[in-house]
């Protein structure tokens, strides 16, 4: 089948070629996936994400969705970010709203459908609250609705739940698990978090640092629903957690100066530290 | 309360104490507004006052708010305008009279040219830095939700600015109301202005108090009652005002 999502031969990079953020990445993603991009600050996972919501364009290369070109940010590929980024000044139920209304779906329909995918995410009673009378929690909730009421080809979640609390995000793990068994939607869903990776995803993508690449791709056949603390998902996670460790100590020792020698000893040290044993 | 009390008090004594007719006394003073007003001069003055404010006003509004939009959004107008509009800030409005005299003769469009060139540039000011500080974040959002163009201006620019907006329209009425009583004084123009003058004319100390007074309550009142609960509302619907 053709992939819904893909990225050829992707490079990103700023500042006229000094610094690439993504270099030659391959990626395809099927229909109906749910997709974790997983990897240390800095592997450009967020700019995968950006690439494909149009939001940014690549250096070089090419990024297709079904088939097309992507030229710009379209509603057929919502995006949810760290931050809910709702609109202040609108009630909740008119923030929903708003994507279809700049769709231009009629009064009736629009009414349906923000009702239907607020009481998806369990808001319909705070309909009337602005943002800011929101918990954290409520308001990805919100932004969640807002991403799905324009029943688009595929949701971008750019570490939507980051910024919550633990127990906070628990039960939203398991909120969109429902709701993507509900809707079947393809997801792309950007984390450091290797536990939520492993939690979440039928395939987690490892991303490699300095410069951005695809490190690993897993499949994780695990069935659903998922539970936060089952042994399988903590045994994933684990080996996630061991592939991003050689990347992360990659960058910390880039950031801090030579003397840092990583705790786990996963890379052998630098030429310069190791009085080149190696020869 | 009590401090305008007292301050009364003050002043009362130092009428007293001092030159009754250079400064004259709260009960002169009151006594000078109630023949004014009775005689009509006084409410005569502050309608048509007021009326020229509301004029001048809603220009430099409708007029600052474009002119800020474009100088966030618009890179051209921006190095272009943008030096010309932080430069002419810096002028008081007042230096705009002797030009407007000999450009538009000695009446209404005068006095109105002072008020717009008085109040526009700060609300143009204002508008630009709201809407400069939008966070980008919701702009990106607005885009992947397919606004685009005008309905990215009306529906998302637009309201997320407003709180900034709002706070310089409330310093443009101000400017609008200085430019305004400046350029009243000049001649026989109906308004606040001219009643002060023939107070000076007429050597009635107690008449220009009395105006002067009018003056502040007028400004006072229109900030509070206007603008203050404008603003208020704004901000609270915003989620601005956490307490």
């Amino acid at each position: 089948m053709e992939p819904i999502i893909a990225l050829r031969g992707v490079t990103k990079s700023w500042g006229g070629g000094r610094a690439a953020a993504l270099a030659e990445v391959d990626l395809e993603v099927s229909e109906g996936q749910f997709v974790c991009l997983c990897g240390p600050s800095g592997c450009g996972k967020t700019t995968v994400l950006n690439l494909v919501a149009g939001l940014e364009f690549p250096t070089a290369g090419e990024v297709r969705v079904r088939g097309e070109a992507v030229r710009g940010p379209s509603p057929e590929r919502t995006v949810m970010f760290q931050e809910s980024a709702l609109f202040p000044w609108l009630t909740v139920r008119r923030n929903v709203e708003f994507p279809l209304e700049v769709a231009g779906v009629p009064r009736a329909e629009r009414d349906a459908r923000v009702e239907r995918y607020l009481k998806m995410v369990h808001l319909w009673r705070s309909r009337d609250s602005r943002p800011h009378e929101l918990s954290g929690g409520m308001r990805q909730r919100a932004a969640m609705a807002r991403a799905l009421v324009s029943e688009p080809q595929m949701l971008l979640m750019d570490e939507p739940f980051a910024a919550l609390d633990a127990q906070t995000r628990d039960v939203l793990h398991a909120e969109l698990e429902r709701i993507w068994l509900e809707t079947r939607k393809t997801v792309v869903f950007v984390t450091h978090n290797v536990r939520e990776a492993a939690r979440l995803g039928d395939r987690v993508v490892i991303f490699g640092t300095r410069p951005g690449r695809v490190k690993r791709d897993l499949t994780v056949a695990l069935p659903r629903p998922r539970g936060a603390n089952d042994r399988e998902v903590a045994t994933l996670a684990a080996v996630v957690e061991r592939e991003l460790e050689i990347e992360i100590e990659k960058v910390i020792r880039e950031e801090l100066d030579d003397a840092w020698t990583p705790a786990g000893g996963a890379v052998p040290g630098g030429a310069r530290s190791d009085l080149g044993g190696g020869i | 309360m009590l401090f305008l009390a007292v301050l009364g008090a003050i002043w009362a004594a130092a009428s007293k104490g001092g030159d009754a007719f250079l400064l004259p006394g709260p009960d002169d003073v009151l006594r000078a507004l109630v023949t004014a007003t009775r005689s009509g001069l006084l409410p005569r003055a502050v309608l048509r006052s007021l009326g020229r404010l509301c004029l001048g006003y809603s220009v430099s509004l409708a007029g600052g708010v474009v002119l800020g939009v474009c100088l966030a959004r618009v890179r051209v107008v921006k190095d272009t305008v943008g030096v010309l509009v932080l430069g002419l800030q810096a002028v008081p409005s007042v230096c705009w009279l002797p030009l407007a005299l000999l450009w538009f003769g000695l009446g209404e469009a005068a006095i109105q040219v002072v008020i717009v060139l008085g109040s526009l540039l700060s609300i143009t000011l204002a508008t630009e830095s709201a809407v400069n500080t939008i966070p980008p974040l919701l702009l990106r959002a607005a885009r992947t939700m397919g606004a685009r163009g005008l309905v990215l201006w009306t529906r998302v620019i637009l309201p997320a600015a407003l709180p900034g907006i709002v706070s310089g329209a409330r310093l443009g009425w101000t400017f609008a109301w200085r430019s305004l009583l400046a350029g009243e004084l000049l001649f026989i123009s109906g308004g606040l202005g001219q009643v002060l003058e023939i107070g000076r004319e007429l050597h009635d100390m107690a008449l220009v108090l009395g105006v002067m007074a009018v003056i502040v309550a007028l400004g006072l009142a229109t900030d509070r009652l206007v603008f203050g609960l404008v603003e208020d509302r704004v901000r609270r619907a915003w989620g601005l005002d956490r307490s």
